[in-house]
């Protein structure tokens, strides 16, 4: 394998456990455009554990994850209160606050980035990817999926069945900046380098891209956005200049066939079916 | 006499200026079916959320099962044991049946057992989903998109989540609103037949004919005053009863 088709590769796996954390929340309903600060978190706590402190990487990113887990909980209590649009602005005021708090922190080098991580191997984050994305998949046949569909579905009804909507909720928060504590520390350790501006507003809004693209009712869908979202763009190089326009112009088109996402809940039970007739 | 296993004193609960529960006081005995009925806009429904906690009363106490719910939040008196329908049904746009029938379990299994796939792990939420599409006759949609499924259908899955959770107190806001005769008849042998087996039911219903088959004892509400309470007998011939219904003799 070059390094160019690794690095794509590994980029891919990246943006799929960043799609995933998106995903894991707007499975009840929310919708979160500041994922990236959780990012942040991780990718520069994985860095510091390890290039000052010495902790061997996968522990570093299980702490990174935890750190970041209580983080999104802590996050998801003035959540509660928000709804829609409103809880999409106020994440993304927590994203920027994220950012800017690690452009004025000297003991991570500020504006001028942290580097000295070992660089690892794109087999190493597939594997995370693999772990994650399985987890993802038995979640989903869960009742407590279940619980947060029914969150997102109709919160008042739910409560009044009996449902926690309060835990659900903060649950989905404290898991979603988890793993995107995980998508933080494998890309500081896969690029080696890393500055406040890769975790910016726009990585945000890659990961729900990603999700809408690939499918936002079943964990695959990040997956797949997350491949579309890094590879296509690099099969479009022949455009040249072009090429955001093209792409830009391509996903309108994809949104416009397919609503609900390349893969949805419906299409998997076709499959599912199919193979029970079978 | 036992303690009855609902009980309201004295509640009353207003919106700006305009009582839709003065002063009410009533009970449910356990194993009773009891209806509340009234005119559109006497307070039925508000009575309703009021009990499992979507609302909160202004003054004036809620007990279940002897304990004071009157400040509790609704998911924690669904739990306790009072769970509910809506006038409007309130499915998950979602789900299929048999996984509205999974959810609707919320005290059972500790967070391990919920959180892996319940077909691994959870046995007994399994059991008990099955059991409900039995009773409720809904096994040949049980994969359906419950949405999808036809009104008196959609109203069946509702009790059938609400039952699922194993209440105490069943609250049917409305059961046969929009149904035929025939299934009317259907919904209320399997409220008897969930009476004999030991549960309680409240209801609001307005399909007087059904409400004197069904109940034992039955509460008048009108602007949400209680105007007359007991057997569905004496209802009949109250004539403050009549008044309320079909407008007072000049």
């Amino acid at each position: 394998m070059s390094t160019y088709t690794a690095s794509l590769l590994a980029d891919v796996g990246i943006l799929t456990l960043g799609a995933l954390s998106v995903y894991v929340i707007l499975a009840t309903g929310q919708l979160s455009l500041g994922n990236a600060g959780f990012m942040a978190i991780g990718a520069y706590l994985a860095s510091y554990l390890t290039v000052v402190a010495g902790v061997p990487l996968t522990s570093a990113l299980v702490i990174a994850a935890l750190c970041s887990g209580i983080i999104g909980v802590m996050i998801g209590f003035p959540a509660l209160r928000l709804k829609g649009i409103f809880l999409a602005m106020a994440t993304l005021g927590f994203g920027e606050m994220i950012r800017s708090l690690f452009l004025n922190l000297e003991i991570t080098g500020g504006a001028g980035g942290f580097h000295g991580m070992a660089h690892v191997s794109v087999t190493y984050v597939w594997i995370w990817v693999g772990l994650i994305l399985v987890l993802v998949w038995l979640m989903e046949s869960s009742r407590a999926w279940l619980e947060m569909r029914a969150v997102a579905d109709d919160e008042t009804a739910a409560n009044l069945i009996g449902l926690n909507t309060t835990m659900t909720k903060i649950g989905a928060f404290g898991m979603s900046a988890a793993v995107a504590a995980v998508s933080g520390g494998l890309f500081a350790h896969h690029h080696v380098y890393i500055e406040p501006g890769n975790f910016g507003f726009e990585r945000s809004i890659d990961f729900v891209l990603a999700v809408i693209l690939g499918g936002s009712t079943i964990g695959a869908g990040s997956l797949v956005g997350a491949a579309l979202l890094v590879l296509l763009p690099e099969q479009l190089r022949a455009l040249d200049d072009w090429r955001p326009a093209a792409f830009g112009a391509l996903l309108i088109i994809v949104l416009l066939i397919r609503r609900q996402g390349i893969l949805d809940r419906s299409l998997l039970r076709r499959f599912t079916f199919r193979k029970q007739a079978a | 006499m036992s303690a009855p296993l609902l009980q309201l004193s004295d509640v009353t609960k207003s919106f700006g200026g305009i009582k839709a529960l003065s002063g009410l006081s009533c009970e449910v005995r356990q194993g009773q079916i009891v209806g509340v009925i009234g005119p559109n806009g006497a307070g039925k429904t508000t009575l309703f959320n009021v009990i499992t906690g979507a609302y909160r009363a202004n003054s004036g106490d809620v007990n279940f099962d002897r304990q004071p719910i009157t400040h509790w939040r609704p998911y924690r008196i669904a739990r306790a044991g009072a769970v509910r329908t809506f006038q409007n049904i309130r499915l998950f746009s979602s789900m299929t049946v048999w996984e509205h029938l999974l959810v609707a379990q919320p005290g059972r299994g500790a967070l391990w057992r919920r959180a892996l796939p319940t077909r691994w792990a959870d046995g007994a939420a399994i059991a008990r989903a099955e059991e409900v599409l039995e009773f409720f006759g809904l096994k040949d949609v049980r994969n359906q998109i419950a949405r999808s499924l036809s009104y008196g259908t959609q109203r069946k899955v509702e009790m059938a989540r609400a039952l699922t959770a194993n209440p105490r107190l069943l609250l049917l806001d409305e059961p046969v609103a929009g149904m035929n005769h025939d299934e009317a008849e259907d919904i209320r042998r399997l409220m008897l037949r969930l009476r004999d087996g030991g549960l309680t039911i409240l209801l609001i219903e307005h399909d007087m004919g059904f409400v004197m088959n069904l109940c034992d004892y039955l509460y008048v509400l009108d602007f949400g005053v209680l105007i007359a309470k007991g057997l569905p007998a004496e209802i009949q011939s109250d004539p403050i009863v009549m008044d309320a219904y079909l407008g007072k003799e000049a």
